[in-house]
C-alpha cells in the first residue's frame, strides 16, 4: 500500500505500480467476491461479507486468501450470491450458516457444495462453474466482465486489471486528433438513447474555439426497470472516469462533471469514493501523470426527473436551473454548460472508451454490427426466466437475447411482445423475434434502442393496457413546456383510456392515430418526440387487440377491468366457501356446500377467486 | 449573409436571423402564440412549425428559434406543416375556446371542427407575461410552478410580492386573457361579454396581484 501513497509523475511509474499491484494480486489467487451491489445487499450480503471476514480472520486465512465486495455478478434474484475464485466456483442464496463450510469444504479443499450451486430453471441442472451458467456463458461480457474481480472501493484492483493504461498511453503517446479518430474508427455509438457517433460528437465539440469546455457523464439513468448505468458505477466506478479523463482530454475540456441521479446513493458515494483515489494518485489534476493535461471530475447530484436525462434539461439542473428542456440549436457543442461548448455521454458510452485504445479500434469493431461497434448491456427483465443485466454484441437477434440468455417465457407460455428501449420504446411482435438488437434496425422497426431496457412480455399482456401504462409515465414526466407535450400527451392518454374502458369509437381511434403523429412530429424534446412511440407501435403490431376493445368491447388479454367479468360455473363450485372468504369486495355469497354466487355490482374484478378456486368453477369473461 | 431557400425561392438574411424573421420579412405569414418581437424567443406553443431539410429526410423546426443557415430548404406551408398545424390549433381550440386570438387563427387556417373533448384551461402557458415581466420590467414577479399537466403560473409562493409594480403588462400581452367576443346575443342584438369579464388570471391569483381597475385586459374594466 505505500506505493499509493505517491502521486504518480509519469507512465514508467503508473506501469510500475500496475506491475506491482498486478504481482501482489498473483500472490493471493485465493478468494471470495461477495456481492455487493443492491439485489444482494438486500438479501443481506454485507452481513455475510462481515461473517467471511471474521471467519477468515480465526483460521488465520486472511493474508493469503482476499475478500472482495463487488458490484454486481448479474443473477440479482439468486442472491446474496458468493463466487469461490480461483476456481469461479458459484453459490447462490448464501446464508450465515454455509460460511464456515464453504471456507473449510470448498476454500481449503476444492470441495462443492451442492445444495448451494445454482440450478437452470429451464434443464433444472445444476451448474458449477460461474462461466457455464447458461445465462453468462452466451454473453459477451467486455464492460462488466471485470465486475467480478473489482472491489469498487479499491482503486488498487482496477490498477491491477491495467487500469489507467489506456489514460497513460493516450497521454503520452496519443494527439487529441488521433484519439477522436481512434473512436470514430471503433463505431462507437452513443449508449444513452439517440446512438450518435461518439466521435463524432467529441470532434465537434474539439473543432468550437473556447477559453473553457466541458465533458459531462449522463448517470440519470430515469428508465423505469433499467440499471445498465448504475451497475457500471456501483461495480468499476474508475473505468467509467477513465473514459471521461480520455474524453476531456480528446474534446479540450479541464473540467468534467458527473450527474447523477439521487436515488442512486451508493453509486454516489462510490462514485466520490473513486475520484478522491484518482486524486490522490493524480491521475485527476494538474499535469496528471506528468503531461500538461489538467483536468478535474466533479459530482452533481439530481433530483431525480426522467427529463433532466435530456441533455439541455440536464445542463439546467447542473446549474441549478428547473429541469427543463429548451429549444435546440444552439447545440450543446456551441452553448451547453456555462453557455460554452460541452459534450454529455452515456456512462456506459464513456466506459468503452479505455477498452476501444487499449484494444483498438480495428479489434475492437470485430464484435458488433457495420455501423456501431462493441457490445451493448441491456436490462432484461419482464416474463423471462432469467432476469438481469445481459451484454451481448450488438446486432445479436432480439430470440437470441431472450430465448437463449433469457431462458425463455416464464411458465412455459406463449412469448407475445419485447418492449425495447424503456417507456417511449415501442413493442415488438414475434414475428420480429430474429431482428437485430441496433440502432438503425430498432428504429426502422418503430421502437428503439434507447439505454437498453428490455421488457418481456407474455401471452397475459394486454397491449392496449401496456400502452396506457407507459404513456401515463411520460405524461407524469413531461415538464410541460411545449404545448404538444404537455396538452397532446394528456388527450392521448384520455383516450387510451377510454379505449380500455370500452367507451371509445373508430373515430376516436383514428383521431388517436393522428395526434400521436402530430405529437412526434411538433415536440421540442427527445421525451415529446418518442412519447407516441409506444401507442403508435402497438397499433401498427396489434390493431386488432385495438379493434377488439372499440368494436367488440373485449379484452382479448382479459386484462382490462371494465372489459372483464367473471361467474362462478355452478356445476364445478361445490360450496367450499375459500372464495367468498378471502373476496375483498365481498361480493361472493352463497350458502356452504351450495354453489356460490358473484354479485357483479360489487365485483372489482381483482381475480382473487380465480387464483383461489382448486375446483376451476371461477371463469374469466 | 445567409442565403438560403424559402418556399423555393432564393433569399439573403443577415446572420443570426430566425426563420420567423426571415419569412415575416419576405412577407410569408406564419402564425405564432408564444412569440413577442420584444421578448426572447420559446419555442413552447409549437405553431410556428416549419420544414426543413431535402424531401424524404426533412423534419420540422419552430421556426421562432431556428437560425437562418447557409443553404438551408425551407417550407413554411408544405402538407405536413399545414397538416400539423391544423391539428394544433383545434388541440388549442378544445383547450382554450374562450380566446379570441385562438378563435381567430382557426378562422384564418381553415379549422371548422373540434374533435377533441372541450375543456376551459383559460391560460394556455405560452410564458408571454413571465417573459414581459423578467425582460421588459425586470419584475420577476411571477413564473411557472409544477411539471407536466400541473404547470402553471403564479407569483413566488402564490404570495402578493412586492416586486410586482402592477404595470399590467402580463395582462395585455396575454392572448387569452382579451375580451371575448361571442357575436350579438339573442333579444338583446348585442354582445357584452367584456361586461362580464374576468380574466383567467384572477382565478389563479386570487387576492395575490393587483387587478387593475379599469382591468387592461378590457376597456370596459371588469367592473363595468
Ligand atoms: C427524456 C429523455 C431522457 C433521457 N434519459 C437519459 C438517461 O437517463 N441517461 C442517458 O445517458 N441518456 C439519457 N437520454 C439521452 C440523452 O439525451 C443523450 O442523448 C445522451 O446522454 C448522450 O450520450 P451518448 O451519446 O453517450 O448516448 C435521455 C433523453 C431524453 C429525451
Ligand atoms: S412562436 Fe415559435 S413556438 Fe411559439
Amino acid at each position: 500500500m505505500v506505493a499509493l501513497q505517491t502521486c504518480l509523475q509519469s507512465l514508467p511509474e503508473l506501469l510500475n505500480l500496475q506491475q506491482e499491484l498486478k504481482r501482489k494480486q498473483e500472490q493471493r489467487k485465493n478468494y471470495l467476491a461477495v456481492c455487493g451491489d443492491t439485489g444482494c445487499t438486500a438479501w443481506g450480503s454485507k452481513h455475510i461479507k462481515d461473517v467471511f471476514q471474521q471467519c477468515l480472520e480465526q483460521k488465520g486465512l486472511n493474508h493469503t486468501t482476499g475478500l472482495k465486495f463487488t458490484g454486481c455478478l448479474g443473477l440479482c434474484e439468486s442472491g446474496p450470491v458468493v463466487i469461490v475464485f480461483p476456481q469461479g466456483i458459484f453459490y447462490q442464496k448464501v446464508r450465515e450458516s454455509d460460511i464456515e463450510e464453504i471456507v473449510e469444504k470448498t476454500l481449503l479443499q476444492g470441495e462443492i457444495i451442492d445444495r448451494l450451486l445454482y440450478q437452470d430453471p429451464v434443464s433444472g441442472e445444476k451448474i458449477i462453474y460461474a462461466g457455464e451458467i447458461p445465462f453468462y456463458r452466451k454473453q459477451e461480457r467486455v464492460l462488466l466482465a471485470d465486475n467480478w474481480s473489482i472491489d469498487p472501493s479499491s482503486i488498487e484492483d482496477y490498477l491491477a486489471l491495467d487500469g489507467y493504461g489506456a489514460l497513460g498511453r493516450v497521454l503520452h503517446s496519443m494527439s487529441s486528433a488521433q484519439v477522436i479518430k481512434e473512436i470514430k474508427d471503433s463505431r462507437l455509438r452513443g449508449r444513452g438513447g439517440a446512438g450518435f457517433p461518439a466521435g463524432l460528437k467529441w470532434q465537434e465539440c474539439n473543432e468550437m474555439v473556447s477559453a473553457q469546455k466541458y465533458i459531462i457523464c449522463n448517470a440519470d439513468e430515469g428508465d423505469p426497470g433499467a440499471f445498465m448505468d448504475r451497475s457500471l458505477l456501483e461495480g468499476n466506478p474508475h473505468s467509467v472516469l477513465e473514459g471521461l479523463i480520455i474524453g476531456g482530454f480528446a474534446v479540450g475540456a479541464a473540467e468534467g462533471i458527473i450527474y447523477i441521479r439521487a436515488e442512486y446513493p451508493t453509486a454516489v458515494q462510490k462514485i466520490r469514493l473513486a475520484i478522491g483515489q484518482a486524486e490522490a494518485l493524480g491521475l485527476l489534476g494538474e499535469n496528471i501523470l506528468g503531461s500538461s493535461f489538467n483536468f478535474r471530475i466533479g459530482v452533481s447530484v439530481g433530483a431525480g426527473a426522467f427529463v433532466c436525462g435530456e441533455t439541455s434539461a440536464l445542463v439546467a439542473s447542473v446549474q441549478g436551473r428547473v429541469g427543463e428542456p429548451r429549444q435546440k440549436p444552439p447545440h450543446l457543442a456551441e452553448r451547453g454548460y456555462n453557455n460554452r461548448p460541452t459534450v454529455i455521454n452515456n456512462v456506459e458510452t464513456l466506459a468503452n472508451v479505455p477498452h476501444i485504445i487499449n484494444r483498438g479500434a480495428e479489434t475492437y469493431r470485430l464484435t458488433g454490427t457495420k455501423k456501431s461497434g462493441g457490445t451493448k448491456i441491456f436490462s432484461l427483465v419482464g416474463k423471462v426466466n432469467n432476469t438481469g443485466l445481459v451484454e451481448v454484441p450488438l446486432g445479436m437477434p432480439l430470440r437470441e437475447i431472450i430465448f437463449a440468455i433469457g431462458g425463455g417465457i416464464k411458465g412455459g407460455k406463449a412469448f407475445k411482445a419485447v418492449q425495447t428501449g424503456g417507456p417511449s420504446g415501442g413493442c415488438l411482435p414475434a414475428s420480429m423475434l430474429d431482428l437485430p438488437t441496433d440502432f438503425d434496425e430498432l428504429s426502422a422497426a418503430g421502437s428503439m434502442m434507447g439505454s437498453g431496457g428490455m421488457i418481456v412480455m407474455d401471452e397475459e399482456t394486454c397491449m392496449v393496457d401496456l400502452a396506457r401504462y407507459f404513456l401515463k409515465f411520460l405524461n407524469d414526466e413531461s415538464c410541460g413546456r411545449c404545448f404538444t407535450c404537455r396538452e397532446g400527451l394528456s388527450r392521448m392518454l384520455e383516450m387510451v383510456e377510454a379505449i380500455t374502458k370500452g367507451q371509445s369509437s373508430m373515430v376516436e381511434f383514428e383521431l388517436l392515430k393522428e395526434l400521436a403523429a402530430v405529437v412526434k412530429d411538433s415536440t421540442m424534446c427527445g421525451l415529446g418526440q418518442t412519447a407516441a412511440n409506444p401507442v403508435l407501435s402497438t397499433i401498427r403490431y396489434f390493431e386488432e387487440e385495438y379493434r377488439a376493445h372499440i368494436e367488440e368491447g373485449r379484452c382479448p388479454a382479459g386484462v382490462c377491468r371494465d372489459l372483464i367479468s367473471f361467474n362462478i360455473n355452478a356445476e364445478l363450485c361445490n360450496g367450499c366457501g375459500a372464495c367468498r372468504r378471502k373476496c375483498p369486495a365481498e361480493a361472493i355469497e352463497g350458502e356452504s356446500k351450495t354453489p356460490h354466487l358473484i354479485r357483479t355490482e360489487l365485483c372489482t374484478k381483482c381475480g382473487i377467486c380465480l387464483e383461489t378456486c382448486r375446483y376451476h368453477a371461477v371463469n374469466k369473461l | 449573409m445567409i442565403n438560403f431557400m424559402l418556399n423555393g425561392l432564393d433569399v439573403a438574411v443577415e446572420k443570426g436571423t430566425t426563420l420567423l424573421e426571415a419569412a415575416r420579412f419576405y412577407g410569408i405569414e406564419i402564425p405564432t402564440l408564444c412569440h413577442n418581437e420584444g421578448l426572447s424567443p420559446y419555442g413552447a406553443c409549437r405553431l410556428c412549425l416549419v420544414e426543413i431539410g431535402e424531401p424524404g429526410k426533412s423534419r420540422l423546426v419552430t421556426s421562432c428559434t431556428y437560425p437562418a443557415q447557409e443553404g438551408l430548404q425551407v417550407r413554411t406551408h408544405s402538407e405536413r406543416v399545414v397538416k400539423t398545424r391544423k391539428v394544433i390549433i383545434e388541440l388549442y381550440l378544445a383547450t382554450c375556446p374562450s380566446s379570441k386570438t385562438i378563435q381567430d387563427l382557426a378562422s384564418r387556417y381553415h379549422v371548422t371542427r373540434v374533435r377533441f373533448r372541450r375543456k376551459h384551461d383559460d391560460c394556455i402557458l405560452c410564458g408571454l407575461c413571465i417573459r414581459y415581466c423578467n425582460e421588459q420590467m425586470q419584475g420577476k414577479a411571477i413564473g411557472f410552478v409544477n411539471r407536466g399537466v400541473e404547470r402553471r403560473i403564479t407569483t413566488p409562493f402564490n404570495r402578493k410580492f412586492e416586486e410586482c409594480r402592477l404595470c399590467g403588462g402580463c395582462i395585455y400581452i396575454c392572448p387569452a386573457c382579451q375580451a371575448r367576443c361571442q357575436g350579438p346575443q339573442e333579444g338583446s342584438g348585442v354582445c357584452n361579454a367584456c361586461l362580464n369579464l374576468s380574466p383567467p388570471c384572477l382565478d389563479h391569483f386570487g387576492d395575490a396581484m393587483c387587478y387593475m381597475d379599469p382591468c387592461v385586459a378590457c376597456e370596459q374594466g371588469r367592473k363595468g
